[in-house]
């Protein structure tokens, strides 16, 4: 294999003594570091901006972004990132915020962080929301930790097991290991659902004492709406455990299902899936958690919550403090609040009109961190990924309600659009609506040696990003496509065109398929190779 | 049917597992079926000989390019051998997975387990169903 480079490593094009910035002269004392923590030698780049520069815009070059095309990346929801999160994310009085700044200096933060825990809890139908989680995963820790500690302050420490059907992501049973619990698989039924005879024996069987609750995505991995939702709850309830829902799929239940209404005690929200912050690339990530009245004593923390109300306003004849306009930005109030005069997320923004957050001089401050009474803890330095608070903040406040229920309404049609072309030309294992991705078998009986891998490949040479392949587990040769809101009906005929063509290609020329991707940067990776020998290389950490 | 191979001395479990049995003691690995439909198999652990499994327990794990199993046992006794050389290369289970693919020896308390398993010809009609 040639072990030639694309592009040289930065550190390999520059040269001794080239500068990219003149750094301005010091303005604070300067302070000797420890002899222990200096280092002799440290290599860096030396390299001019324009150097840079084009370095990057090369590798740019070399990589594939939603910027660039469609990205059905299932399970991922890899959405267009809209520009203004960044430009958001980008105000000075945020981008130059320091993390240790004092409460009454961060009002501005904490009100903007205190909104989205709002707007968060509405959307999902949970009371109370914490940021702090670092990602899904995180998030998913989170949960089982408060699941944990709910079942042990309650003299029911006994409760050991989480159930989790085969759909499930990698993710929910390594969670439960984690938090030191065990697993308790439950099969799927022939349409997809959670096998409700299973369920029943497993709630009231031997193990009813045992069962701490239930972890299970909605819509499942494979796309689809669990039917059996409300029995698979009170079922778990009855036997005593809670109800954690994976928020994973949430781009297909935003403003027309309330997890928290279903009777859900917990679940995590993916802010870089659902609420458009980047995603891949090193993200980072951000995986808030909602939860109901019986586990909001255990959220992570800290939380930001009004620790001082308002003082009621007096006449001043000094600047009046500016006017937030109401979430939906004056726009027709949802359909969905028909019949009622309340639409379904008109609480975003509800408390916005009484004329901002201003901090008036010789106040305490309106906003603060907030440990919660029983909280399982901190899981992440200072308050979480701020920066993805933010862009979500943006995210919503955008699209305002009818918005984001647009959002989950052309998510869900993408989807079932694409589904109902694609079923001619591909196995469709579970023919049913699907709601924001949808399963195909990536196999042919009339051309064997073709697999969902294959078909993969050759999508990039169409310039389509790959679906995610062999998830879920359950499905063989499984490609799960799921196409986001963003993308028009004639992008959506191009990808099912590619598909199409895909097809007859792997009838006629296999090996054309097999030899795919023949138009990337780099042909067909050697992924046993990769996965067996590991090259790291890792300074070692220098003693504390 | 595929054009896996099912050899009709074995017994076999729903979860891939094949049992060969000599007097008390139980050789397992994985099927042709199974090492097929893993793809090319990177990594695999076992539990250490000296350890008990109990019937249903898993005794390790097999990792692909595709995805993670468990390993399980059909019979409760004690793993009295492991084959270790397949921690280095574990592509001797794609290659031959009957042969110098086996993967542990159990001296069974009790081989009556073995009795609800699948013979060759049910473990074809099980995997031309899936």
């Amino acid at each position: 294999m040639s072990t030639e480079l694309l592009q040289p490593l930065i550190y390999d094009i520059g040269s001794p003594g080239r500068l990219g910035v003149n750094l301005p002269e010091c303005d604070v004392p300067k302070v000797e570091l420890p002899a222990a923590l200096m280092r002799e030698e440290l290599a860096l780049p030396e390299v001019g901006e324009v150097q840079v520069v084009r370095h990057f815009v090369k590798l740019s070059k070399l990589n594939y972004s939603i910027d660039q095309g469609m990205y059905p990346l299932g399970s991922c929801t890899m959405k267009y990132n809209p520009k203004i999160n960044e430009d958001a994310a980008r105000l000075p009085g945020f981008a130059q915020l320091h993390p240790l700044t004092d409460e009454s200096g961060s009002q501005g933060a904490l009100f903007l962080m205190h909104e989205l825990q709002k707007w968060l809890g509405e959307i999902s139908g949970f009371p109370a929301v914490s940021l702090t989680p670092a990602a899904g995963a995180q998030g998913e820790f989170a949960g089982i930790l408060m699941i944990r500690q709910y079942h042990i302050d309650r003299g029911e420490g006994q409760r050991d097991l989480i159930l989790v059907p085969n759909s499930a992501h990698g993710t929910n049973p390594a969670t439960v290991t984690m938090a030191g619990m065990d697993v308790l698989e439950l099969p799927s039924n022939d349409q997809g659902n959670v096998d409700m005879d299973a369920l029943h024996a497993a709630c009231e069987g031997e193990l009813r004492d045992r069962i701490a609750g239930m972890m299970i995505t909605v819509p499942s991995t494979l796309g689809l709406f669990e039917s059996t939702i409300l029995e698979v709850i009170a079922t778990v309830h009855d036997a005593g455990g809670l109800m954690y829902m994976d928020g994973a799929n949430m781009n297909a239940l935003m403003a027309a299902v309330k997890p928290g209404a279903l009777g859900f005690d917990v679940m995590h929200y993916n802010l870089h899936k659902t609420f458009s912050t980047p995603h891949g690339g090193g993200g980072p990530g951000s995986g808030a958690v909602g939860v109901n009245e019986k586990l909001a004593p255990y959220l992570p923390g800290p939380i930001v919550e009004m620790v001082e109300e308002q003082p009621p306003r007096t006449p001043s004849p000094g600047p009046v403090p500016p006017s937030v306009p109401p979430l939906d930005g004056g726009r027709n109030s949802s359909e969905l609040g028909k019949g009622s005069s309340k639409s379904p997320l008109s609480s975003l923004g509800g408390d916005l009109g009484g004329g901002g957050v201003g901090v008036r001089d010789a106040e305490p401050p309106l906003y603060g961190f907030v440990m919660p009474e029983k909280s399982i803890g901190r899981l992440k330095a200072f308050h979480g990924n701020f920066g993805m608070h933010l862009r979500a903040y943006a995210y919503i406040r955008v699209y305002g309600d009818s918005g984001i229920r647009d959002v989950t309404r052309y998510a869900v049609l993408n989807a079932n659009y694409l589904r109902a072309k694609l079923m001619a030309t591909y196995t469709v294992p579970y023919p049913r609506y699907c709601g924001h991705e949808f399963v195909l078998e990536g196999h042919f009986a009339d051309a064997e040696d073709v697999h969902a891998l294959d078909i993969s490949k050759r999508l990039m040479d169409y310039g389509f990003h790959p679906p995610t392949n062999y998830f879920p587990l359950i499905v063989p040769e499984a490609l799960l496509i799921e196409p986001t809101e963003t993308e028009t009906k004639a992008e959506l005929d191009e990808f099912v065109a590619a598909m199409e063509k895909i097809a007859e290609e792997a009838r006629r020329d296999p090996e054309l398929l097999r030899q795919a991707p023949h138009t990337a940067p780099v042909r067909r990776l050697d992924e046993v190779r990769a996965a067996k020998e590991l090259v790291l290389c890792c300074a070692p950490a220098l003693p504390h | 049917m595929g054009d896996w191979k099912t050899p009709a001395n074995l017994r076999y479990a729903e979860t891939d597992e094949w049992f060969a049995v000599d007097g008390d003691v139980v050789t397992i690995g994985i099927t042709d079926y199974a090492q097929d439909q893993l793809n090319d198999i990177v990594y695999v652990e076992f539990r250490d000989a000296g350890d008990d499994v109990d019937a249903g327990d898993s005794f390790g794990e097999v990792e692909s390019v595709k995805a993670a199993s468990e390993l399980y046992s059909a019979v409760a006794g004690e793993i009295i051998e492991v084959n270790s050389a397949l921690e280095d290369s574990p592509e001797t289970l794609n290659a031959d997975p009957f042969g110098a693919g086996w993967m542990v020896k159990v001296r069974a308390s009790d081989l009556a387990p073995l009795a609800g398993l699948m013979d060759a010809s049910g473990y074809d009609a099980y995997c031309d169903s899936r």
